[in-house]
C-alpha cells in the first residue's frame, strides 16, 4: 500500500479506479488485485471439476460418441466418478492417460459436436 | 492420617498435574517460541486471579494401550480468573500433554467451563493449541467437539465469546472459533485449517507451505476468519486485555463507562480531513479519531476487506461501535467482503447493547463479474439485515458520497437510523453526478455537435442541484446538516436522549438473515 519516493519519504499509491463512471483515487487490497479474470465456459472442453487421478479411459481420439457415453473416471475424494459425454459428437482430442494426476479444471478431453448414427 | 499428611499429598498430587506434559514437552513449546498454557493463562489473568477447575480430570482412552498412559488434566487448563477486574471464563489447551489433542474428558472440561460461563453470564475465553481430535478415542472425540459447537451456539449473543489460536487448530477444531465472536492470531505461531498442506498434497497434487495455507497472516488478510492479528503471544494477550475493556459481561448490560476525555483536536482536524472533491481518498480513521475520547480506535479485522473499517471506540465514556467506508481502500465500495465485515460486526453491538456510529462515504458496490458471480447480491443483502435488525441506537453520519443502493445499506433513515445528520460536503443522490447525466440527458448528449461538452455541462448541472444534502434533507431523510466541527456535540447528544430507546419488533423464533 505505500511506496517510497524521491525523497525516500513513504507515501500512499493511489490508483484511479472507477465506479459509476467517475473515476476515484484509491488504494487497491490483495483480494482486488488477485481476483482471477472471467472466462466464458467452452462446452466442448470437458474439465476435471476436482484434482483426482484417472484409473481408465474408454475412448480415444477420433472416436465417435453419443451423449451419454462413457468417456473415462476420474477418481476424487474416494468416488470413482463418470465422465460422460456431454452430446454427441467426436473426440478431438484427449489429453489425459491411464495413471495421470489431474489438478482442477484440466482439461481432460475435447470434444466437437456433430450428428451420431445410432 | 493427618491433615497435615493429607494436605502434602495434595500438594504433590497437584504437582505432577501442574507440570503438565514434563519439562521435556515444556522445552521443547518454548524452543518453538511458544509459552506453556499455563503460562499464557497467568500472562493474560490478573495476578493471583486465576482459580484452576478439574486438574485431577483423566482421560477415558481405553484402546490402543491409552489405559497405560496418564494424560494431566487431559491437556486443557480450565478455570475463571478476572481482567482488569473483569471476570472471565477461561480454558487453555496444553499442547505439552498429548499433542493438545481433544478427547472426550478434554471436550468434557471445556464443556463445563462454558456451562460455567453461560450461568455466570461472564465472557469465555478459549486458547487453542491441538493437534486436533485424539484419534485413539475415536468417535468420542467428535462427540467431544460438537458438544463444544452446541454451546458456542447457544452463547452466541449471550456471552461475548473470544478465541485465541496460539498453536495448530485443524480439522473439526477450527468451527469453535469460527462460531466465537472474535479470533485472535499470532503471526508465525497460529495455523487455521480443515485439511492441512500433506492431505492437499497426497490428494489433489497441491503444494503449499502451512504458513500461506492457513497462517495467521492469510486468515487476518484474505479469509477473514482472525479479527485481531498480533506480531507476538505478548502483544496478542495485550489486545484482549484491550477488548474486554469495551465489551460488556454478557448482553443484559452495557460495557463499563470509562472516564469522559475529549478528542485530540490538535493532532486530528476534523474540518482538514475530508478533501471536498468526492473522488479524493482520505483516512477515515482520522473523521473516526477526531470525534472519539481520547482520539482513540480499537479497529478489528484492520487488515481484512479494508475498504470498510469497523472497530470500538468511546464517546463520552460509553462503548460505541463505529462503521465507516473507507475511501482511501478501493474508493470505499461496498463488496462481498466488506458487507461480511460490517454485517458480523453490526450483529456483534447489537446483541450486546453498543451503539453503532456509522460513518458513510461510499460510491455504491464493486463492479465485476467476479463480485456478481462470488454472490455480492446474497453477501451485500447481510448489512442491510444486520442494520435493519439491530435495535441498539444508531447514529449515522454522511460525509461525503452515498449513492444509491450504498446510501440505503450505510444504515439510512429507510433502516431505521435514529439520528441521520449530513455534513454540507455530502451528496446524497440516486447515483453519482457521471452516471446520472448519461443516463437522464443520453439523448441530448448524443444528439449534441460536442457531445463531451455537453456530457461535462450536464454533470455540473445534476451536480448542483442533486449532489448536495439539502434534497434529502428537504424529504426529512436526514435529520440536521451539521457543521464537520459539532459532529461529536451532536453524537453525544444523540447517545444521552437514546439511552431509554425501545422499539418493539414482531416476535418470532428468529430471522432467516443471507449467511
Amino acid at each position: 500500500m505505500e511506496k517510497e519516493n524521491q525523497n525516500g519519504k513513504k507515501e500512499h499509491a493511489f490508483v484511479s479506479f472507477v465506479v459509476n463512471e467517475a473515476e476515484y483515487k484509491t488504494l487497491t487490497n490483495k483480494m482486488y488485485e488477485t481476483r482471477k479474470p472471467y472466462e466464458p465456459k467452452n462446452p466442448n472442453l470437458l474439465r476435471a471439476f476436482m484434482p483426482g487421478n484417472i484409473p481408465e479411459m474408454s475412448k480415444k481420439k477420433g472416436d465417435l460418441v453419443k451423449e451419454g457415453d462413457k468417456l473415462l473416471i476420474l477418481e476424487a475424494m474416494k468416488m470413482k466418478n463418470l465422465i460422460l459425454a456431454p452430446f454427441d459428437g467426436k473426440i478431438k482430442s484427449v489429453n489425459v492417460k491411464v495413471g495421470d494426476k489431474v489438478s482442477k479444471n484440466h482439461v481432460l478431453v475435447e470434444v466437437t459436436p456433430q450428428k451420431v448414427k445410432k | 492420617m493427618s491433615i497435615k499428611k493429607k494436605t502434602l499429598d495434595l500438594k504433590k498430587r497437584m504437582q505432577g498435574a501442574l507440570m503438565g506434559g514434563g519439562e521435556k514437552a515444556i522445552e521443547k513449546q518454548q524452543s518453538l517460541g511458544k509459552m506453556t498454557a499455563r503460562e499464557r493463562i497467568v500472562a493474560l489473568l490478573d495476578p493471583n486471579s486465576f482459580h484452576e477447575y478439574d486438574l485431577f480430570v483423566e482421560h477415558a482412552a481405553r484402546d490402543f494401550d491409552m489405559d497405560k498412559k496418564t494424560l494431566p488434566g487431559d491437556g486443557v487448563i480450565t478455570g475463571t480468573g478476572t481482567i482488569s477486574g473483569f471476570p472471565v471464563c477461561i480454558y487453555a489447551q496444553d499442547f505439552t500433554v498429548a499433542g493438545g489433542s481433544l478427547g472426550i474428558m478434554h471436550a468434557r472440561k471445556i464443556s463445563k467451563i462454558m456451562d460455567h460461563a453461560m450461568n455466570l453470564k461472564i465472557p469465555i475465553i478459549g486458547i487453542n493449541d491441538s493437534g486436533g481430535a485424539r484419534i485413539q478415542e475415536g468417535v468420542n472425540s467428535l462427540a467431544g467437539y460438537g458438544e463444544i459447537f452446541y454451546r458456542n451456539t447457544l452463547a452466541s449473543g449471550v456471552i461475548p465469546q473470544i478465541s485465541v489460536i496460539l498453536g495448530p487448530c485443524a480439522g473439526g477444531a477450527v468451527y469453535s472459533p469460527a462460531l466465537t465472536d472474535f479470533v485472535f492470531v499470532v503471526d508465525k505461531i497460529s495455523k487455521m485449517f480443515i485439511t492441512g498442506p500433506e492431505v492437499i498434497k497426497s490428494v489433489l497434487g497441491e503444494e503449499i507451505t502451512m504458513e500461506e495455507l492457513g497462517g495467521a497472516r492469510v486468515h487476518s488478510e484474505v479469509t477473514g476468519n482472525a479479527h485481531f492479528y498480533a506480531e507476538s503471544e505478548q502483544e496478542c494477550l495485550q489486545q484482549i486485555k484491550k477488548l474486554v475493556t469495551y465489551i460488556p459481561w454478557n448482553n443484559s448490560k452495557k460495557a463499563d463507562p470509562f472516564p469522559k476525555k475529549a478528542p485530540k483536536t490538535r493532532q486530528f482536524k476534523i474540518d482538514d480531513i475530508i478533501p471536498t472533491d468526492p473522488r479524493e481518498p482520505y483516512d477515515v480513521r482520522d473523521v473516526i479519531r477526531a470525534v472519539s475520547d481520547d482520539s482513540e480506535f480499537f479497529e478489528v479485522q484492520e487488515l481484512f476487506a479494508a475498504n470498510m473499517v469497523v472497530g470500538f471506540g468511546r464517546i463520552n465514556g460509553e462503548t460505541v461501535g463505529f462503521v465507516a467506508n473507507q475511501p482511501m481502500v478501493l474508493a470505499g465500495v461496498l463488496d462481498v467482503d466488506s458487507s461480511d465485515k460490517a454485517a458480523r460486526f453490526i450483529r456483534f453491538c447489537d446483541a450486546f447493547n453498543v451503539p453503532l456510529v456509522t460513518l458513510v462515504d461510499l460510491p455504491g458496490y464493486l463492479p465485476g463479474i467476479d463480485q456478481e458471480h462470488a454472490g455480492v447480491i446474497r453477501h451485500g443483502a447481510k448489512i442491510l439485515y444486520s442494520y435493519s435488525e439491530a435495535t441498539v441506537p444508531k447514529i449515522t453520519i454522511i460525509l461525503r458520497k452515498a449513492y444509491g443502493g450504498g446510501y440505503i445499506a450505510m444504515c439510512s433513515r429507510h433502516l431505521r437510523a435514529d439520528f441521520v445528520f449530513a455534513w454540507p460536503t455530502a451528496e446524497i443522490a440516486v447515483m453519482g453526478p457521471e452516471g446520472a447525466a448519461n443516463i437522464i440527458f443520453r439523448n441530448e448528449i448524443k444528439k449534441a455537435e460536442d457531445p463531451e461538452k455537453v456530457r461535462s455541462q450536464k454533470v455540473e448541472e445534476y451536480k448542483k442541484k442533486f449532489a448536495n444534502p439539502y434534497v434529502a434533507a428537504a424529504h426529512g431523510y436526514i435529520d440536521a446538516v451539521i457543521e464537520p466541527g459539532e459532529t461529536r456535540k451532536f453524537v453525544v447528544h444523540a447517545l444521552e436522549v437514546s439511552r431509554e430507546k425501545a422499539e418493539i419488533r414482531p416476535e418470532k423464533k428468529h430471522g432467516v438473515p443471507p449467511f
